[in-house]
């Protein structure tokens, strides 16, 4: 099963209108948590407007691949499970976030193991047919850097 | 003899910022923590410390605002934390403000994906934090706040 997700506060139509494309053109399974509602109207995939947490791990955990807007606690879920995560950033010129902070978020952590970024739709498509992306990597560390947990340790008991 | 341990109080909105908060944990070894955040399912995430919901709101939502007011006041009070804790949004901009009022040491952490500038709630909370970090070294050059580190 290939997992989407756009998060609770904005729908992403470009995102699932790609993976609906997809899922009808390869057959795949894809199962994708949409977010509000928004105008297209996906025929080839399975959506939920929302997840419970307990949902949305038992996805994150059933998941072959992520695929998703480009933020972090989706990155990160699925980077600490060791699974491909490809992130598309949100683009502002589209009215489908504020600002393109997603984009240097994405950029910023490309070098991360296992994340891969889609500029775009294309990207995108060129990264599902990717079959290097199949495997499972390592899994991220389940904790913060050391510099930053001892920095907070030592203000919480200076 | 009784020795006396730490309360922190940790305050997060949800999705990224609590995974992110998750990720801090192992500095919260040792001490007494409360965790408050805006999905009560997560609560299960920390089990057995003490965990309360408290409402989603952002800024355009003033009377969600209000009710996330009251009820993060009414768990400041409950706890006393002697450190406020939070990797933010809105709730962590309220948690700073009163746990300031309460005589607590507040630290703001903000979120891995604000690469270039500091988030709203964290520019907003950065002068009434006792510690406000960012996660990239580059934001804090630009912004005096501090970097040690991310959760990455």
């Amino acid at each position: 099963m290939i997992f989407v997700t756009v998060g609770t506060q904005l729908p992403f139509d470009r995102l699932i209108r790609t993976m609906d494309g997809w899922a009808n053109a390869t057959g795949s399974n894809v199962f994708a948590q949409v977010g509000p509602a928004s105008s297209y109207k996906p025929f080839h995939i399975r959506t939920r407007a929302d997840l419970s947490p307990e949902a949305f791990d038992e996805a994150m955990d059933e998941a072959r691949i992520i695929v998703a807007h480009a933020g972090m606690g989706t990155i990160l879920s699925g980077l600490e499970r060791g699974k491909p995560v490809i992130i598309m950033p949100r683009r502002a010129i589209y009215g489908e976030h504020r600002n393109d902070h997603q984009l240097a978020t994405a950029a910023k952590l490309a070098h991360l193991n296992g994340l891969h970024v889609a500029a775009d739709e294309t990207a995108l498509l060129r990264l599902l047919s990717d079959h290097t992306l199949l495997k499972n990597g390592p899994a991220l560390a389940s904790g913060a850097s050391q510099g930053l947990i001892t920095a907070i340790r030592e203000f919480i008991s200076p | 003899m009784k020795t006396k341990v730490t309360r922190v109080l940790a305050v997060s909105s949800g999705g990224g910022h609590w995974v992110q908060m998750m990720r801090l944990r192992p500095a919260f070894a040792g001490f007494d923590v409360t965790f408050a955040s805006v999905d009560a399912d997560r609560a299960a995430d920390v089990a057995p410390a003490v965990f309360y919901a408290i409402p989603d709101a952002n800024r355009m939502q003033k009377w969600k605002l209000l009710v996330l007011l009251v009820k993060l006041g009414w768990i400041m009070l409950k706890t006393r934390p002697h450190v406020v804790i939070t990797t933010g949004a809105a709730p962590g901009y309220f948690a700073i403000r009163m746990g300031r009022v309460l005589r607590a040491r507040t630290l703001f952490l903000d979120s891995v994906a604000n690469a270039e500038k500091l988030s709203l709630s964290a520019h907003l909370s950065q002068r009434h934090a006792d510690l406000m970090l960012t996660q990239w070294p580059e934001v804090a050059e630009r912004t005096g706040s501090k970097f040690m580190g991310s959760v990455i």
